[in-house]
Parts: structure tokens; C-alpha cells; sequence
């Protein structure tokens, strides 16, 4: 009988990882590969369900029936992917009343964008368009992430969130169209969305934690900078195809570079977001809150009668066997 | 039937799906579930899809929708009622859909202008009736607390029960004859769920058929206020 070395477990994870093979639920993985995947798709999970309240509170208010079932259906895919990616955890050893327990004791985090307000209408097609757009620029690489059940949520996610970033896009684009207050409307929306997208790439590549490590063992492709930059020249051409103008005085073709130069972004502001101090981080978390324990009864009422039933379905089982 | 009278079933059908639509939609973020949070989104669009295919027959959706005031809406005070706690909500899409499962069935069996419509909400419906079934089941017979919860839901909706089988002008039947159904139904679900079938009246002096006339119940003006708002403030705009 042959033991094998914890090292030789090891090389096994990194040579997987080195030829781009998938790691699986039941294959071996360094448990700090295991904590930093819950990280990150507990916090991934957890900014979907956050990320339906900014949106939500505009369902009742959508001005065309239209409008309001695109907005209806993208928020039922929110919750959607969230339940996705907390299965996906799952497949790490944790569970979905852990992570959402952790979410609500502010011991694991969501997306710092979720905690600015939706003011008007156009702030719906905002989060469409540069959100959304963030978040897929983000999330294509991660598609192929190392970690398997991470990178097929993403395939599916993906698909979902470019049809979102359309529909958000189209949105702008009748208001900007339209009559001069929906103009002024969805320029105000841009204008308070754009910064808050670029830091949802996240801090810059020389103060980003994680980044190195993550890059190491493939969950990360590519560096917060990179997927900024990325980002900020897709949205350039949309913007102006949209005719609405982006807010930074320094934003420049830098044809040395074949990139937009762009003006810097506030990280005090993205700190004291982070720090819980954002416009509505608060009042975020309060709802999540207040909406679990209100549905504490249904959830215990639920158990209850599955597991009368789970008794009753096995007093059936043992009768017929004695039969 | 006649051809004019078809717009005041349509209007008061598509009223229905759209305030209840609505009040669904409110849901969202509040859920006691993740999964229900999908399941009450599903149903919201599944009933906005209803609403707009039969406002549609009568004129422009968004006009009907968002330029009428309330007295001028035709939906059944049910289910314009707010949405309570998770009980109250699911009694009214247990009574609600229990009704609209068997009209469309009948429609959708006849040839009138609505079986095409009826047909394909047959199967919504079905879905509709099946999700609120389940959890009557589970909060009538799960703890005490919902048990309790559900038998005062079913208890408070049950008032604005007898309006749905009062006549509407152009459906080509007679909604009554779908009550006994509708009661045994109804019956049978409760006893299921543990429950006791409310004694109260379902036809009180007030609310019996008053929705159909434009008479609706204090929540509903807020809620279309809500709901119009900013299409009002933009007069002509498009969206």
C-alpha cells in the first residue's frame, strides 16, 4: 500500500492548474484555494441579491409595461444568479445559511456599487449599461476560472448579464433621445454612475491583495488595471453612439498607448464605501436583514411540514415492508 | 355577444393581472426565500404578460395602464389588496388563482375572442395555482405561528371572494357558474392545509362587485399613484 505525500497532492493541484485543467469539488486544493473561492463567490453570490434592491425599487415605478417586465425579469435572474453561485459555493464545504449569515453580520462583503442610490429612471438604464458592463468585463474571464462549478456559473451568468447590459443600453438610449428633461435625465444617471463602475474593478493593481495569488492559481486572468483600462475603451464609442458625455475632463485617446487615458479615481471614496460608509450601505444591509427575519416563520414553517412529512412518507415505507 | 362588449371583459381581466401583477412585484428584495424570490417574479410577469395581451385588445397598454384613475379601473378589489405578510399573499394567489384557473380553462375551451389568450394561460395558471397550493400546505400545516398566520390570512381575504363570480359584461359566460367549483376547491385545499374554511360573508355590502365598478378599496389609489407617477410627469414622452 503506497501513502501519498501531502507535496505530492500539491504538485498534482499545481500541474492541473499549470495545464489549464478544471479543479473539481472532489479534488484536492490547498485550503487557502478553497477560502479565497468561497471569498470571492460568496461575495460574488451576495452582490447579486444586494445588487436586486438599487433596481427593484424602481419596479413599481417603471413608466412603460414594457419597461417594467424587462426590469421584473432582470431582477428575478439576479436572484437567479445568486442562487447559482451560492450552489456553487456550496460545492466548497460551506453552505447558503453560512454565507448569507456572514452577509448579514457584515463578516463577508458585496459589491461597493451596490451601495449608491437609484434616483431616477435612468439610473435603471445606468446600472444596465455601465454596471452590468462593468461586471461583464469582469466575469467573461472568469469563465475560465481554474475552480469548475465557479467557471460553468460564469458561462450561464455571462450569457444572462450581456442580455441585462442591452436592454440597459437600449434604455439610455431612448432617453437620451427623447424629450430634453429624459436627455438631462440619463446624463445626470451617467454622470453619477461612471466613477462608481471603474472602482468596481477594484483598487489598483500595486494595492490589490488578493490579485497576485489569484493570477497564480488562475481564478484571476487578468489585473484590476488591465479590466479598467478594457472597460473605459469599450465604453468610449458606446457613450458617444449614446450621446451622452462621460464625466472626466482627462479622458483622451492616447494613441502611443492605443488606450484612453482617464482621470484619477477617488479611492478615499471607494475606501469609506467599503468602509460602510457609502450612501446606502445601511440601509442595504438593513433590508437584507429585515427580509430574512421576517421570513423566518415561512422558513420554519416550511421545515416543519417536511419533516412531518419526511416521518410520514417513512411510517409508509416501514408498513408496506412489513406488509 | 356583442363586439363593444368585449373591451369591458378585456379591461376588467387585464385590470386583474395587472394590479395583482404589481402588488407581486413588490416583492422583490423582500422575499422570506431566495427561491421565492424567483417564484413571485416568475409569477408577476407570467400576470403583466396576461395584463398586456388583454389590455391590448382594448387600446394602448401604457395609456390604459398609466393615464386612468382609479375609479376608471375594473379590477376585483382582491387583488388589489396590499400584500401583508407572507400568509396574506399567499392566500390572495391561492383564491386568485384558484379563480383564474377555472375561467381560462373555461375560456380557453370555448371559441370566444378570449381562447386563444385562455389557452395559453392555462398553463401559467396551472403554475400559479400549484405555488400557492404548496405553501397553503406548508403554512397551514407546518408550525403554529403559520398556521395561525394562514387561517387569519384566509380569514381577512375572504371578504372580497364573492366579487369574482359577479357578471362581466362580454366574457360570453356566466362567471357564477364557476363558484361551486371554486368552493369546493377552495375547501378542499384548506382542509388539506389543516385550515378552517372562513364562515364570514363573501359578499359584503360594499365590496361585492364594486371593483368591476370602478369603487375600489383605500390602498389602491396610493398604489396607482405609485405606479403612474412618472409616466404623468413626462406628459408625451416614450420610454
Amino acid at each position: 500500500m503506497t501513502t501519498v505525500t501531502p507535496e505530492a497532492y500539491e504538485a498534482a493541484f499545481d500541474a492541473a492548474v499549470a495545464a489549464d485543467e478544471r479543479i473539481e469539488p472532489r479534488d484536492w486544493m490547498p485550503d487557502a484555494y478553497r477560502a479565497s473561492l468561497v471569498r470571492q463567490m460568496a461575495q460574488h453570490a451576495h452582490s447579486e441579491i444586494i445588487g436586486m434592491q438599487p433596481e427593484a425599487n424602481w419596479i413599481t415605478r417603471a413608466p412603460s409595461l414594457r419597461r417594467k417586465a424587462i426590469l421584473m425579469a432582470k431582477v428575478q435572474d439576479e436572484a437567479g444568479h445568486g442562487l447559482y453561485l451560492y450552489s456553487a459555493a456550496e460545492t466548497l464545504g460551506t453552505s447558503r445559511d453560512e454565507l448569507l449569515d456572514k452577509l448579514h453580520t457584515g463578516r463577508q462583503k458585496y459589491s461597493s456599487i451596490f451601495n449608491y442610490p437609484t434616483l431616477t429612471w435612468a439610473d435603471v438604464g445606468a446600472i444596465g449599461w455601465l454596471v452590468d458592463g462593468a461586471a461583464i468585463t469582469n466575469q467573461v474571464p472568469l469563465c475560465r476560472c481554474s475552480y469548475g462549478p465557479y467557471a460553468r456559473a460564469m458561462v450561464r451568468i455571462c450569457k444572462e448579464e450581456s442580455f441585462h447590459q442591452r436592454q440597459g443600453y437600449e434604455l439610455l438610449l431612448a432617453l437620451s433621445q427623447g424629450t430634453p428633461e429624459q436627455h438631462a435625465m440619463a446624463q445626470d444617471a451617467v454622470d453619477r454612475w461612471w466613477w462608481p463602475s471603474l472602482m468596481m474593478f477594484g483598487p489598483p493593481d500595486d494595492a490589490s491583495a488578493h490579485s497576485a495569488q489569484s493570477m497564480a492559481w488562475k481564478i484571476k486572468r487578468h489585473s484590476n488595471d488591465e479590466l479598467r483600462q478594457r472597460f473605459v475603451d469599450i465604453c468610449v464609442p458606446q457613450a458617444e453612439a449614446l450621446g451622452l458625455a462621460l464625466p472626466d475632463p482627462d479622458l483622451r485617446w492616447n494613441e502611443e498607448r492605443g488606450h484612453h487615458d482617464f482621470g484619477e479615481i477617488d479611492w478615499s471614496e471607494f475606501q469609506e464605501v467599503l468602509k460602510g460608509n457609502g450612501p446606502c450601505n445601511e440601509q442595504r444591509i438593513t433590508q437584507r436583514r429585515r427580509a430574512h427575519e421576517a421570513g423566518a416563520w415561512v422558513r420554519e414553517a416550511a421545515a416543519a411540514y417536511a419533516a412531518k412529512n419526511r416521518s410520514a412518507a417513512q411510517h409508509t415505507e416501514t408498513g408496506e415492508a412489513t406488509a | 355577444m356583442t363586439s363593444t362588449s368585449v373591451p369591458a371583459a378585456a379591461l376588467a381581466l387585464g385590470d386583474d393581472a395587472l394590479v395583482l401583477s404589481h402588488r407581486l412585484g413588490e416583492w422583490a428584495g423582500h422575499a422570506p426565500v431566495l427561491e421565492e424570490e424567483v417564484a413571485l417574479a416568475n409569477i408577476a410577469l407570467d400576470l403583466l404578460g396576461q395584463a398586456r395581451v388583454l389590455l391590448s385588445l382594448v387600446g394602448d397598454e401604457d395609456e390604459l395602464a398609466y393615464l386612468r384613475d382609479e375609479r376608471e379601473f375594473r379590477n376585483l378589489q382582491l387583488v388589489e389588496q396590499p400584500n401583508g405578510d407572507f400568509a396574506h399573499t399567499i392566500a390572495r394567489q391561492f383564491y386568485f388563482s384558484g379563480y383564474q384557473a377555472l375561467l381560462y380553462e373555461t375560456l380557453a375551451s370555448g371559441d370566444g375572442p378570449f381562447a386563444g389568450l385562455a389557452a395559453k394561460a392555462v398553463k401559467e395558471v396551472a403554475y400559479h395555482r400549484d405555488h400557492a397550493e404548496h405553501w397553503m400546505a406548508r403554512l397551514g400545516d407546518g408550525t403554529a405561528e403559520s398556521h395561525q398566520r394562514m387561517q387569519r390570512a384566509c380569514e381577512a381575504l375572504w371578504r372580497f371572494t364573492g366579487e369574482m363570480f359577479q357578471p362581466v359584461e362580454g366574457l360570453g359566460f356566466d362567471l357564477e357558474t364557476l363558484e361551486p367549483a371554486w368552493l369546493a376547491y377552495v375547501t378542499g385545499v384548506l382542509k388539506k392545509a389543516t385550515l378552517t374554511v372562513p364562515d364570514g360573508p363573501r359578499k359584503g355590502a360594499w365590496s361585492a362587485g364594486a371593483g368591476r365598478q370602478g369603487l375600489h378599496t383605500e390602498p389602491f389609489g396610493r398604489m396607482i399613484a405609485e405606479m403612474q407617477h412618472l409616466r404623468r410627469s413626462h406628459p408625451g414622452a416614450s420610454w
